[in-house]
């Protein structure tokens, strides 16, 4: 079969088995747009920004496992995709970005639309091809594909000048069905004598901790995680992008760690003496500072990712490997072991426990008049039955979304843990919605991370993909002025807009259903309204207490052990505003 | 600080080169040296770099480094015995007196002459970094025009290699 290269790039990503594509057209991707005009197997999903594109793709594959697919021009189109294409970079997320290139005699002469794709993403890339050779097309993708799914998942582009694609050089055309790179081997087998010293060292723990993060969900380990957890008894606390890899309502699960993590999570992790690190990185907003990180454990860290072990904590028992096999090899040897978990140790362990949680971090003013923003959450939780797939942009939003709506179901909790990207929310949603039409999809947002992507409400609407939008509108870049109030006296520097469009009349103008919401009473039956029109997009603009702030808080600079807790219920609301 | 010297195996691929120098910028890490060249296999490059760190940090450097795709293998050449070497060209000004005594001193560090003028000589020299230094230092500093050094490469003694 003969093809060019537009077509081979199209047939590839059939035959890769790729469903949706989201991307925006352009001039050096025209062969490439024509290719797919005369096919019928993809979707492609117009966006109104290539930003949009890349954190479509990436809500897509974060809810599905499967990589997101974005297709851009050369330039602008190729530049708008690196926040979207960094953002999936630090949270290990598959993709494959192809991008227009112009074509390869003109490359270099600072031609129209032209930018050094290559060299621009390759720091927050896993890896990329710039395609030189027609012939080579499909095994590049293939070896895109497979580099971006495999091992420690990231995004891969491939840019395609377009002469490569043109419709009159036709090649043979085979997609190869696997593919072998030399230089890079993602299989690890892990090491026994590792698992067999860090099963040892586990037993024997006293005030032991499970710390798992996001690797247990990119790796679908979650079942061999449950099992892990309740064969030792032990509690276990979930990072920002470990959300839901463990169920959130179990009685073990002792809530999220870090910054904004659990009272109880933190002084467990901060007492504990042997701590269990699986598909977590210890990241800065997990550790604190790391010279107060954790002074009394022995560290055992399991990760796919060689160079993410005492990256920034020294560990004990390294364990390179896939979360599932290492889980399941341990999970054998302590079913074997003669020695048990030390049942009365962690008994003492489990009371220390239930006196930090009796503190109730997370209380919050129930007899506010105010809408307080937890209290949405927490409405938006029991309206969907806690079933929801919930994205969620960045900053306090974020943090009440974690901190409230328990997730017992991996791949529910869709946010950008890494690079903290506003604007991610709308887009990846819309990505989630076409992945599971059936499911409920809720965005919870800010009135100043929503404004960064809003254009991709016109998408929603062209491809019917009805979200629900929950803007906690508190008319603050709520994070940002929280840190001006603690750190920088009450000095509000540019976090809060004196023009906010009025988003009720702007979702209705982009085609969907704006409900505004002023009073705590009004937010329940706004929700059950909101979720019931199973066909619409619906905008609630919910205008929350203006100075909640995130609590419980660790500040920078402090250990897991010197938590800022809210003084009182309320005890924040007084304060004077901007 | 340690001195290491880094072996390492690369795809001889356009902008490989690139992600390791891009690597080592956006990490914060420092590059003393790097030389780069195709081997006896011209789909793979030898690159030799030089870097100085706390043990936490090489290791951190040769983690990362094994992570790039185009890295076929690597080894820290100051981990176990090895031959290191670098070569040197150095135009001095060689008047006089100063010409009899320039050659000796090439003669006692085993370097040529590779190109004479009436005023100057070149000197071509080869040895661990650290012979290169001293014989710079053995020469009068007002009398050398320019030095160029290739930075070190190195290989590692015995039977063991870096290979395919």
């Amino acid at each position: 079969m003969e093809l060019s290269g537009a077509q081979i790039l199209v047939q590839s990503l059939i035959d890769e088995g790729v469903e949706y594509i989201f991307g925006y057209p352009g001039g050096a991707v025209l062969h490439l747009y024509d290719a797919l005009y005369q096919q019928e197997d993809i979707k492609h999903i117009l966006v109104r920004h290539e930003q949009g594109a890349t954190h479509a793709a990436d809500g897509y594959a974060r809810s599905t496992g499967k990589p997101g697919v974005v297709l851009v021009t050369s330039g602008p189109g190729a530049t708008n995709a690196v926040t979207g294409i960094a953002t999936a970079y630090m949270d290990s997320i598959p993709m494959v970005i192809i991008s227009g290139q112009v074509s390869l005699p003109v490359i270099g002469s600072d031609a129209f639309q032209e930018v050094d794709m290559i060299g621009i993403t390759r720091p927050c890339v896993k890896h990329n091809y710039l395609v030189k050779d027609v012939t080579k097309l499909a095994e590049t993708i293939k070896k895109a594909f497979y580099v971006a799914t495999t091992g420690r998942p990231g995004p891969v582009v491939i840019d395609v000048p377009k002469d490569i694609t043109a419709p009159h050089i036709k090649v043979p055309y085979k997609y190869p069905k696997k593919v072998s790179i030399r230089s890079y081997n993602p299989v690890v087998t892990p090491n026994k004598g590792q698992i067999k010293k860090a099963v040892e060292l586990l037993l024997s723990a006293q005030k032991p901790i499970i710390y798992s993060g996001g690797g247990v969900i990119l790796g679908e380990a979650s079942k061999e995680l449950i099992e892990f957890t309740r064969a030792l008894g032990y509690p276990i606390t979930n990072t920002l992008m470990g959300l839901g890899a463990y169920p959130a309502t179990d009685k073990q699960n002792i809530g999220m760690l870090g910054m904004h993590g659990t009272y109880e999570a933190n002084m467990a992790m901060h007492e504990s003496d042997v701590i269990i690190a699986i598909g977590s990185r210890f990241d800065d907003r997990v550790t604190g500072k790391l010279d107060l990180f954790c002074p009394y454990a022995k560290i055992i860290h399991i990760d796919i990712d060689p160079a993410s072990i005492s990256k920034t904590v020294r560990v004990d028992i390294p364990i390179v490997g896939q979360v599932k096999p290492v889980l399941e090899a341990m999970l054998e040897l302590i079913k074997d072991s003669s020695t048990k978990p030390n049942k009365k140790a962690l008994q003492l362990w489990w009371q220390q426990i239930a006196q930090w949680q009796a503190l109730d971090c997370l209380q919050f003013d129930r007899e506010s008049p105010l809408i307080k923003p937890q209290y949405v959450i927490e409405q938006l939780y029991d309206v969907t039955k806690g079933d929801a797939y919930v994205t969620s942009d960045v900053g306090q939003h974020q943090m009440w979304a974690a901190q409230y709506y328990p997730f017992d179901k991996p791949r529910r909790w869709i946010n950008s843990g890494g690079l903290g990207t506003m604007g991610f929310g709308l887009p990846a949603a819309i990505g989630v919605k076409l992945a599971h039409p059936d499911a409920d999809v809720a965005c919870v947002t800010g009135e100043a991370s929503i404004q960064m992507c809003i254009q991709e409400l016109s998408t929603a609407l062209q491809y019917k993909t009805p979200i629900k939008i929950i803007t906690l509108n508190n008319r603050y870049m709520g994070m940002v002025r929280q840190w001006q109030e603690f750190s920088y006296e009450c000095r509000y520097s540019h976090s809060y807009m004196d023009t906010i469009p009025d988003f009720v009349k702007l979702a209705e103008a982009y085609g969907h259903v704006g409900i505004r919401i002023d009073k705590p009473e009004e937010v329940r039956p706004a929700l059950e309204s909101a979720f019931n029109m199973k066909d619409r997009t619906v905008f609630l603009d919910i205008m929350t207490d203006r100075t909640e702030n995130v609590f419980p808080m660790i500040e920078a600079g402090k250990g897991h052990h010197d938590m800022k807790l809210r003084v009182a219920p309320g005890a924040t609301t007084d304060r004077e505003l901007a | 600080m340690k001195k290491h010297i880094i072996s390492i195996l690369i795809e001889n691929e356009s902008g490989a080169l690139s992600r390791v120098a891009g690597l080592f910028s956006a990490r914060g890490y420092n590059i003393e040296s790097l030389t780069v060249a195709a081997t006896e296999n011209p789909s793979l490059s030898r690159m030799t770099l030089v870097t100085r760190g706390n043990e936490e940090v090489i290791e951190q450097i040769t983690k990362q480094l094994n992570k790039l795709i185009d890295v076929v293998k690597l080894i820290d050449l100051a981990e176990s015995f090895h031959i290191e070497r670098e070569l040197m060209l150095v135009k001095i000004k060689a008047t006089g007196d100063l010409r009899d005594e320039i050659r000796s001193m090439a003669d006692i560090f085993r370097g040529k002459i590779v190109d004479v003028t009436p005023t100057t000589y070149i000197v071509e020299m080869t040895g661990p970094s650290e012979k290169l230094d001293a014989f710079v230092a053995a020469i009068d500093s007002n009398s050398i025009i320019e030095v160029v050094r290739s930075g070190p490469t190195g290989i590692s003694r015995g039977e063991k290699g870096l290979h395919l």
